[in-house]
């Protein structure tokens, strides 16, 4: 049954930092998580509520420092439709269409799932893979933290509660590659049963893969990168052997569970058999 | 398609008449009902699925006097909901067995939601638990049972060239109607109460309400709202519902409001029924089927519900709709700790035509014919023999179903390029096409005897002031009800649709027509709305001497007015004898075919429906366009029970109680629908009409799962047939458990806790 928490709205982030320092609000972005877990009695709801909508300053897509920035209250719709991310973060848009349906697009933000902290956030396999950076700050200043160290544990980030998300840096790579696959129960508005993210920087010369992540959602407590399988891939050519040799140390890693969505089995079988499509298709072979 | 007008045919599509107020946003649906005072209720339910209630205990630092709490101890009649048994309590007495985890305990009301929601919190159940059945097949409480033998099976098994055998299985299925089910119970000043609700029967509820509460005809008044949506999912359960709005309203003497949210309308009411069936069918080389031996159980949940006469549909169906001369089929419905099942569009026999078709292409394949070929080789033709005795005496159109959807669908063809493609595949390949065939029969109406026992009553009456009104229990829920009862008064009086009114389905003003189910409204009641207006059309103009159209009016100024009530009449030659379960199950069949197309992902075995051709003979088509919907929404919902909807649990409760987790097809997954209806009319009913509302139900699943082998090579024999059981198929990965059937907690599984 739906109650209502009383709402803030600063126009400003040094305001919101403020109110985020006195403790005891729950930031709201697009709210599309948010407001699913008050109204379905999911875990407690909030007292208050800190709306972040009116802050700008957390809004837009720039090419700064070497790196793609997004603030935080970027929309899917917005990553979608930009040229930058198009660019430089292709599996970011990708993941992105895949979020829900329109109405969750352009209401949801990138920030939103980051601080969701879910196993299933689609875009947060792509985050790790793109080696990405997330900037979080308060009334004491501004910090980065990498998204290998971002969720630590089921549902918790990395984040102190007088903090918020501010924007998140993906590094740019020269001759980087990005290959993005969700798998879940329908076409559109499904949580994945599984998602990977795969990235790596191609030898012009010798084909060779250098610095290969290979990144999953669905398949643990938080979403991972799969360190066998990044070896296994690490300086190698995108063979069909080593394909194999990949796909086995992907399986041999993965322990995921069965639940309401999918089976464990399923699971481990379809991310090895999606990284070997994704290898393949690379490998031409 | 084209129609040939003729008197008193319905022809054109006029516009639906409950369109324009849904398309506005002006249609009232329950919750948008206003009552100045009303209050909030909510349900108490047990969250074990078996256990003795022991205490209700509220916390006395709460102050409940702003609350106002119903317990079993406060009902005035029986503690029953009324349907065919009397076993479901209104809410669980103390002291009582609670017997699933869903189950209504006590009942709060309250003046604003904030208060009520305190108020859920300071509820406590003690109780002492007791073992749970969730395994039907270990169930030892047996809610009905019906054999039927035609022929002799040992001896047609024994002369068979070859005997094939299969198991299949079928999880729930959620009806997940746009609006959840919503119910307001308003005291009446002369005592009683008037309950307003989504719902497809009124006079369940009516009935429900006077054993329940003790009153009188006239103190029970049921008035449907605008409804969101059925699908069999509020035949029952508004029963339940009103009758806990009613004990409220009665108790506070205020409006009470009992408004689910899709959580609860997910995780308390009915599903469809989960099935086991096993197959035995012995086949000639020739593609004769001589003999069908088959076993069906249904898991009925906690409660008898319907679901007795679910099972004797499921049992008459379940041997396809093709003539073989010696078929055993033994159907049991049984008891489990889960929450009851019941209505659902199709009543049983998608569940078992899905086994049967599947098997059909098992034996088909088994001895190297084409699924195509197998039905036509048997296929029932006119005089054929049912397995109740019945000779199919006209309307039969299973051979017409199953040419056409070949013809349009190009079933061979495509058929010999999906084999080619099978044999050149390679591991380059990422997806595969696949094509597949079902055929089904669906029995119009009610089952057996039902429509003589229910004595339904339609009136259409000429009022003092020359108005034309329809007067039926008969509801709207999307369908058409509303359009085509018109539509065919309209007809028979020669009048345009405008010149013809529906009154309000409120029990103080109209007759019970009999439920909104089984496909019944176009053939049974519409029949009878024809007979009725016949009537109406004889008496005007014997007395004015001239056209009903022409002079109805004038009738009415002199003569005033005049109703005419239409009894239904058993269609002459139809028969069935309830002692012996044989004679005619139905008075007429539907007859559908589906052909589907899909395409596999080869790498994670997801399953895109492309498209489906569905060839449905419906006796006659009234509202091509009304009729077409019926069509597609029907084989779209049969997509989803086909490929991604089940229910899963733990404990015997409902995992996926909500809609991030209960998946239905969206837009994107709707295949592209060919609907071509077919008209073999019943010749019963003046308009030949058999119905259309279950039928594309039956054939859908069998498709597909049909198409899904042809792609792969991999039968699915449990539905749905998920990614996760195609792979297990193919690659050899752990199954899912059974659809249906509930997981154990290991901390239940450690305590013996289960009669497993
Ligand atoms: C119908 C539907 C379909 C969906 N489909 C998908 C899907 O396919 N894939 C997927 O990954 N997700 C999906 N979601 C989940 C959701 O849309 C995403 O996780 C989205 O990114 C959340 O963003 P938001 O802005 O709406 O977050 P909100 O709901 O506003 O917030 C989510 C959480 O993050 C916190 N938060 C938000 N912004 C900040 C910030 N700047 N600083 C600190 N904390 C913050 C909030 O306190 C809250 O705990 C779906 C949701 C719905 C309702």
């Amino acid at each position: 049954m739906a109650i209502e928490p009383a709402v803030v709205s600063p126009a400003t982030l040094a305001e919101a930092y403020a109110i985020a320092a006195r403790g005891a609000h729950r930031p709201v972005a697009g709210g599309t998580d948010l407001l699913v877990q008050i109204t379905g009695g999911i875990g407690p709801p909030p007292d208050r509520v800190l709306d972040l909508w009116r802050l700008d300053e957390l809004r837009g897509i720039s090419v700064r420092d070497g790196a793609l920035e997004l603030g935080a209250l970027t929309t899917f719709s917005e990553i979608r439709a930009s040229v930058a991310c198009r660019e430089d973060a292709p599996a970011l848009v990708e993941a992105a269409a895949t979020i829900g349906a329109a109405q969750i697009q352009n209401r949801g933000t990138l920030g939103g799932n980051v601080m969701n902290a879910s196993p299933a956030g689609d875009t947060l396999p792509v985050l790790l893979a793109l080696d990405a950076e997330l900037v979080v700050g308060g009334e004491t200043g501004e910090r980065t933290i990498p998204a290998a160290a971002f969720w630590p544990a089921y549902r918790r980030t990395a984040i102190r509660p007088d903090e918020l998300l501010v924007r998140i840096r993906l590094p740019l790579v020269a001759d980087r590659r990005q290959r993005f696959r969700k798998v879940g129960t329908r076409r559109a508005q499904a949580i994945s049963k599984v998602v990977i993210a795969l990235a790596w920087r191609g030898d012009p010369g010798s084909g060779t893969w250098r610095e290969v992540r290979v990144a999953l959602g669905s398949v643990a407590a938080t979403p991972i990168r799969a360190a066998a399988a990044e070896a296994a891939l690490e300086g190698e050519r995108p063979t069909e052997s080593t394909a194999e040799r990949a796909v086995a140390a992907l399986v041999g890693e993965l322990r995921p569970i069965d639940d309401v969505r999918s089976t464990a089995a399923y699971r481990r079988e379809v991310a090895g058999r999606v990284l070997r499509r994704l290898v393949r298709d690379e490998g031409r072979w | 398609m084209t129609i040939a007008a003729r008197p008193g045919r319905a022809v054109g599509a006029p516009l639906r008449r409950e369109g324009p107020a849904k398309l506005t946003g002006t249609a009232l649906y329950t919750d948008d009902l206003v009552f100045p005072g009303g209050w909030y209720g909510t349900t108490i339910r047990s969250t074990e699925p078996r256990a003795r209630l022991v205490a209700i205990d509220l916390d006395p630092a709460f102050d409940w006097s702003r609350v106002a709490v119903v317990t079993a101890d406060d009902i005035p009649g029986d503690n029953v909901v009324a349907s065919i048994a009397a076993d479901q309590p209104i809410l669980v007495p103390v002291g009582g067995e609670i017997r699933h985890q869903a189950e209504p305990v006590a009942l709060l009301a309250a003046a604003d939601r904030e208060t009520l929601r305190e108020a859920r919190l300071r509820v406590r159940l003690r109780t002492e638990a007791l073992p749970p059945v969730f395994d039907p097949l270990a169930s030892t409480v047996e809610f009905a049972r019906y054999d039927l033998a035609k022929g002799d099976v040992d001896a047609g098994l024994a002369s068979a060239d070859l005997v094939v055998q299969g198991t299949y299985r079928v999880g729930h299925q959620e009806q997940l109607y746009i609006e959840n089910n919503a119910m307001i119970a308003v005291p009446r000043a002369g005592g009683g109460v008037i309950v307003h609700g989504s719902l497809q029967c009124p006079y369940y509820v009516h009935k429900a309400l006077k054993r329940g509460l003790r009153i009188g005809s006239e103190q029970a008044q049921v008035v449907q709202a605008e409804t969101g949506g059925g699908f069999g999912g509020k035949e029952e359960y508004p029963s339940m519902i009103g009758l806990h709005a009613a004990l409220l309203a009665l108790r506070t003497q205020r409006p009470v409001r009992m408004i689910y949210d899709r959580h609860e309308d997910l995780a308390a009411t009915t599903k469809r029924h989960p099935a086991i069936v096993t197959h035995r069918t012995g086949v000639m080389r020739d593609g004769r089927v001589v003999a069908q031996d088959i076993d069906l159980v249904l898991d009925g949940g906690a409660y008898t519900t319907l679901t007795p006469v679910v099972l004797s549909r499921a049992t008459i169906h379940a041997g396809g709709p093709y003539d073989i001369p010696n078929v055993r089929i033994r159907g049991r419905a049984v008891m489990t700790n889960t929450p009851p099942n019941g209505a659902f569009r199709g009543f049983g026999a998608p569940q078992s035509e899905f086994a049967a078709e599947t098997q059909l292409n098992r034996v088909a394949e088994a001895i190297g014919m084409s699924p195509l070929d197998v039905r036509r080789r048997n296929v029932y033709r006119l005089g054929g023999i049912t397995p109740t005795q019945q000779v199919l005496r006209g309307g039969v159109a299973g051979e017409e179903v199953l040419e056409r959807a070949a013809e349009a669908s190009e079933f061979d063809r495509v058929r010999v390029r999906t084999a080619e493609s099978r044999g050149r595949r390679s591991p380059r390949d990422r997806t595969a096409r696949g094509i597949g065939l079902a055929l089904a029969w669906h029995g119009a109406g009610f089952t057996g005897s039902g429509e003589a026992k229910m004595g339904s009553v339609v009136s259409v009456e000429l009022s003092g002031d020359g108005v034309v009104r329809i007067l039926t229990a008969s509801t709207e829920m999307g369908q058409g009800t509303k359009t085509i009862f018109p539509q065919l008064v309209a007809a028979e009086l020669g009048l345009p649709i405008e010149a013809v009114e529906m009154a309000p389905q409120d029990t103080a003003l109209v007759p019970d027509s009999g439920p909104t189910v089984a496909s019944r409204t176009a053939m049974v009641v519409g029949g009878m709305t024809i007979q009725a207006a016949r009537r109406l059309r004889e008496a005007v103009e014997g007395r004015t001497g001239r056209p009903f159209a022409t002079s109805y009016r004038d009738d009415a100024a002199d003569h005033g007015a005049t109703r005419i009530d239409q009894a239904f009449e058993p269609y002459p030659g139809v028969g069935f004898d309830d002692a012996t379960y044989t004679g005619d199950a139905y008075p007429a069949f539907g007859w559908a075919a589906a052909v589907a197309e899909v395409e596999v992902d080869l790498d994670t075995f997801e399953v895109a429906v492309r498209s489906i051709v569905a060839v449905d003979d419906v006796g006659r088509v009234i509202h091509p366009v009304l009729c077409e919907g019926q069509v597609e929404g029907g084989t779209l919902q049969a997509v989803g029970y086909a490929t991604i909807e089940e229910i899963k649990l733990l404990d015997g409760r409902y995992l996926n109680d909500r809609l991030q987790t209960y998946l239905i097809p969206t837009a994107l997954d709707a295949p592209r629908i060919e609907t071509i209806l077919v008209e073999s009319p019943f010749a019963g009913v003046p308009h030949g009409a058999k119905g259309v509302g279950e039928l594309p139900m039956d054939v859908g699943a069998p498709a597909v799962v049909a198409a899904i082998h042809d792609a792969t090579g991999a039968w699915i024999h449990d539905l749905p047939a998920t990614p996760e059981r195609i792979m297990a198929a193919l690659v050899g990965i752990d199954p899912p458990g059974p659809p249906g059937i509930s997981t154990v907690s290991p901390r239940r599984a450690a305590d013996g806790d289960t009669e497993r």
